[in-house]
């Protein structure tokens, strides 16, 4: 088990040493232009040069990255060329903010999806086909339309949210939960809609089981088969779908941001886009990857507690 | 690049009118299908049958309500919003098309070459693809806007690269599941190259799922790139519909209309797109499920019908077995022989009544099939019966009735299922509450699938004790540790911690044995109990089945195919065919004389020094035979 996790925590630091190498090598590597783009195409020549040498931009591009790399290791990941923040301090600041939709969202998706999934697996008829169009509807829309129309009835027509901002937690519990109530529904919806097709696909297979025919036939409930031993076995597949998903719901929740002026990570990404703050970019990338390399750890760590095959071999 | 390029992701026509045929049947498919072939369609003329230029823009027209000359009326910049959707349309489908078939490209060929080649490709292909799969793709698109500005073609074609993994994943499986395959062996022993190969056996495999796919992906990338553009990160000088929507939101409190039109179109579109991949992978798994199910069927010969019931009632054709045997006449009485002096000794009184019974199988689609057609039983106190007959002669059925466990759609249409006075008949949860798994217990043909791979051997023991008996944890840890000791496992401690994967199918099937013995029941239900496992620990296992019995002083239904287990075991014996008992009796009496056709075929089957096998006797003869034998 040890070794497992040692093995999944090892391969994590590898992909997480080369997403950074190569999003370093794509953001730098016009290095040379970098500087005239912040001036403006009117800056002169040694205006450039002196930019370029300040932010460092005129040392060939390895030791650039090693520069990056030892400091990123100590917690410093650079400041924005713009406003000359400290990297780490504006993604501090503003990953509470995304983690709030986001969790939130995986966890409304992930207790609502497998309620309806094994509703429809096991009621079957027309349970089963609302569900099912339901899910295909969910799927297909983008969330960030979801978004548009909910702020649009909700928040403009009915004033039952409020439109825009967020509040943190610590400020008033309230006020933080109608501030997120709109982007985490918007955000779900679609997660809800593939992990419960997931969870209804799976538990009809666990369903057929010889085994659950066996439990059955030793007199257990059949509630208890169900929630025991057939939503275990059925939990496998359920998990991989929900990592996904929650890889889309980070995506998701950059523009579910915007639809709600919500300060998270989402926000800080586009700003620094447009502005082209590259150390700003640099380090949201990385934050994006260590968030949906833990993720993942724990995800390999729930299938292992389900799974014993898992823990195991 | 245009959108009438979509034909490169299009399979051959013989293959697409069959799918297709198949498809326009379904109300909803045939819908979203009409509808995105509109979309095409506009796409392809959308500019020409715009009423304005959609750029020009008219600060008379700002924000301008539908009107006689602006059916959707007017943007931000006064700019006519019918006419720039309808170019937005060209624009936005292109820019999707530009992602999809950077995926495919991308997608299929890595995938063809890992799976068929496998070696380093293989290796750094998987673990290239769960780097792409390690960041949101937005995010990457923004990072990647940071360095190459706003162009919506290379956003997309950045898209599509992150896209591919759906294509090498699926292109990968269909590959390593058909390169095992009898028939590409025999096409590279008989020379083809391995792009023939590829050509003509994998991708014919492949193509359907390619084309399911690629609809949910333009879905997506029709989805991320409105995003993108409705982040205002794309290119603004172009009519597109993501743009259009971040024109509508920033004016939402001034025209609310304006979000209306854009985000009508995505989500149409979007939900057309997933219709139509849904249909079709419906349309294609009806074809998959019957030969999935007919192969399980084949592999489950040894006892349950209700495979073949399923495969046959969704294939349609070959019913010949079943068929026969609903047309055939009811067969008069089954040859009932008097008690001998063994069987007489037995305790008279039954402990189960079959009377009867009839057991069907609704089907979605014309008249239920019925399996078991009116049969009677009855086992006494303390008796093993022998339930034999070869595969498909609906002995399990009978089985599976008396326990209330039919498979899906099937049920009891007729007759009665009497325990101790409990009617079991189609009863419900409620009046098989302390009697199944209680009263009657069940052990299973093939052990290991029949142990829940999840939960410890120990567990699975412990979980019915607590519920039945009342124990505590540690009076039921107890009681299976002795449990799994009487049946002869040599570590109980170890088996009962172990997983099921980790014990072999001989300890599999005692574990099995020990839990459908551990509340004492009354009467045990043995389905082929023994087909499943080695020869040396079949002896094994019977042995422990009679010991048991004897000691325990449990009646039993054991039911089999091998006369053998018969002769070694029961007391009396009821012969089945084609859903009829035809035979039932004390087993010696049957042994030596028996009096039907067929059971002397299954008798000729076994003695090594009986005449050679003639051709199947088959019910209609056999009742013939019987007749005449017993006149």
């Amino acid at each position: 088990m040890l070794m497992f996790i040692v093995r999944r925590v090892l391969a994590g630091i590898v992909l997480l040493a080369v997403i950074s190498i190569v999003t370093f090598g794509l953001l730098f590597l016009d290095s040379a232009n970098i500087a005239r783009r912040i001036l403006g195409q009117n800056a002169t020549d040694e205006l450039v040069a002196q930019k370029s040498a300040e932010l460092g931009l005129d040392r060939p591009l390895a030791v650039q990255y090693w520069d990056w790399l030892t400091s990123a290791l100590t917690g410093d990941l650079g400041r924005s060329w713009f406003n000359g923040q400290l990297v780490s301090v504006s993604l501090s600041g503003r990953l509470s903010v995304s983690l709030s939709l986001v969790i939130g969202a995986t966890l409304i998706s992930a207790v609502l999806a497998i309620v309806l999934g094994v509703l429809a697996a096991r009621r079957g008829g027309w349970v089963d086909a609302l569900v099912q169009f339901i899910s295909v509807i969910g799927f297909a829309i983008p969330g960030f339309l979801i978004a548009l129309y909910l702020v649009l009835i909700f928040a403009i027509n009915l004033h039952w949210f409020k439109a825009t901002g967020y509040i943190p937690i610590t400020d008033s519990f309230g006020g933080w939960l109608t501030s997120v109530t709109l982007p985490i529904v918007a955000l779900s919806i679609g997660a809800i809609a593939a992990v419960a097709q997931q969870v209804r696909g799976s538990v009809i297979d666990a369903m057929s089981r010889d085994y659950v025919r066996t439990l059955r036939a030793r007199g257990l409930s059949s509630g208890s088969v169900v929630y025991k031993h057939v939503l275990r076995n059925a939990g496998g597949p359920a998990l991989a779908v929900l990592a996904v998903q929650f890889i889309g719901l980070l995506g998701g929740a950059v523009i579910v941001e915007q639809v709600f002026a919500l300060p998270g990570m989402g926000q800080l990404t586009v700003t620094a886009t447009t502005q082209g703050d590259i150390p700003v970019v640099m380090g949201v990338v990385i934050a994006f990857a260590l968030i949906v390399l833990i993720v993942n750890l724990v995800i390999d760590l729930a299938q292992a507690a389900l799974n014993p095959k898992v823990r195991l071999s | 690049m245009t959108a009438i390029e979509v034909p490169t992701a299009v399979p051959t026509p013989a293959m697409k009118t069959s799918l297709m045929r198949r498809l326009v049947r379904r109300p909803v498919s045939l819908a979203s299908l009409i509808f995105l072939i509109l979309v095409v369609a506009i796409a392809v003329v959308g500019r020409w049958i715009a009423p304005f230029d959609p750029n020009v823009a008219s600060l008379k027209l700002v924000l301008a309500t539908p009107s006689a000359a602006h059916p959707l009326g007017a943007d931000s910049a006064g700019r006519d919003v019918l006419s720039r959707l309808l170019a937005a349309t060209q624009i936005t489908l292109a820019a999707a098309l530009v992602a999809v078939v950077t995926a495919l490209v991308i997608g299929v060929i890595s995938g063809l070459i890992a799976g068929y080649y496998r070696g380093w490709f293989d290796s750094v292909a998987s673990w290239i693809t769960s780097l792409v799969m390690a960041l949101p793709g937005m995010v990457v698109l923004l990072a990647a806007r940071t360095v190459l500005g706003p162009s919506v073609w290379l956003a997309m074609f950045i898209f599509g690269i992150l896209l591919a993994p759906a294509y090498y994943r699926l292109v990968y499986a269909a590959v390593t599941g058909v390169r095992g395959e009898l028939y590409v062996d025999a096409a590279r022993v008989s020379g083809l190259s391995d792009l023939r190969i590829i050509g003509r056996h994998i991708l014919s495999v492949v193509r359907a799922p390619i084309i399911i796919q690629s609809a949910i992906i333009t879905g997506i990338a029709i989805a991320i790139q409105s995003g993108l553009e409705f982040l205002g990160l794309g290119d603004m000088s172009v009519p597109t519909w993501g743009g259009m929507l971040n024109d509508g939101f920033a004016n939402i409190y001034k025209q609310p209309l304006l979000m209306v039109w854009p985000s009508l179109a995505i989500a149409l579109t979007a939900i057309a797109l997933t219709l139509l991949a849904n249909g079709m992978r419906d349309v294609l798994e009806r074809t998959t499920v019957v030969r999935r199910r007919r192969r399980r069927a084949v592999t489950t010969a040894t006892g349950s019908i209700a495979a073949v019931t399923t495969s046959l009632s969704l294939s349609g054709g070959d019913l010949d077995a079943l068929e026969d045997s609903a047309e055939l006449p009811v067969i008069g009485d089954t040859i009932v022989h008097p008690d001998d002096e063994r069987t007489g000794a037995l305790d008279a009184a039954p402990i189960l009544t079959i009377s009867d019974l009839r057991v069907g199988y609704q089907q979605t689609q014309g008249e239920d099939i019925e399996v078991v057609h009116g049969v009677s039983l009855q086992i006494r106190k303390g008796e093993v019966h022998g339930l034999i007959g070869e595969s498909g002669s609906g002995k399990t059925q009978t089985a599976f009735a008396v326990l209330g466990l039919l498979p899906r759609g099937g049920q009891v249409t007729a007759g009665s299922i009497d325990f101790e006075g409990t009617q079991l008949a189609d009863a419900s949860e409620r009046a098989y509450a302390g009697i199944r798994g209680k009263r009657i217990g069940y052990i299973p043909q093939e052990p290991m699938s029949n142990l829940d791979p999840s939960f410890t051997i120990g567990y699975q023991l412990v979980e019915p004790l607590r519920a039945h008996l009342g124990l505590s944890k540690k009076e039921a840890t107890d009681k299976a540790l002795a449990l799994l000791d009487r049946v002869g496992i040599p570590n109980p401690k170890r088996t009962f911690e172990a997983y099921p994967f980790e014990v072999s199918g001989g300890m599999a099937q005692r574990v099995l044995i020990a839990g459908a013995v551990s509340t004492d029941p009354d009467l045990i239900i043995a389905d082929e109990p023994t087909t499943a496992l080695d020869v040396t620990v079949q002896a094994e296992v019977l042995d422990l089945l009679r010991d048991l019995q004897r000691e325990r002083q449990m009646a039993m239904l054991l039911v089999t195919h091998n006369f053998g287990v018969v002769a070694d075991l029961c007391d009396r014996v009821t012969v089945m065919q084609q859903g009829l008992f035809i035979e039932q009796g004390p087993v010696r009496t049957i042994l030596r004389s028996p009096s039907h056709a067929y059971t002397q075929s299954l008798l000729d089957a076994i003695l090594d020094e009986g005449p050679a096998r003639g051709p199947l006797i088959t019910a209609g003869s056999a009742a013939v035979a019987a007749e005449g034998g017993r006149s």
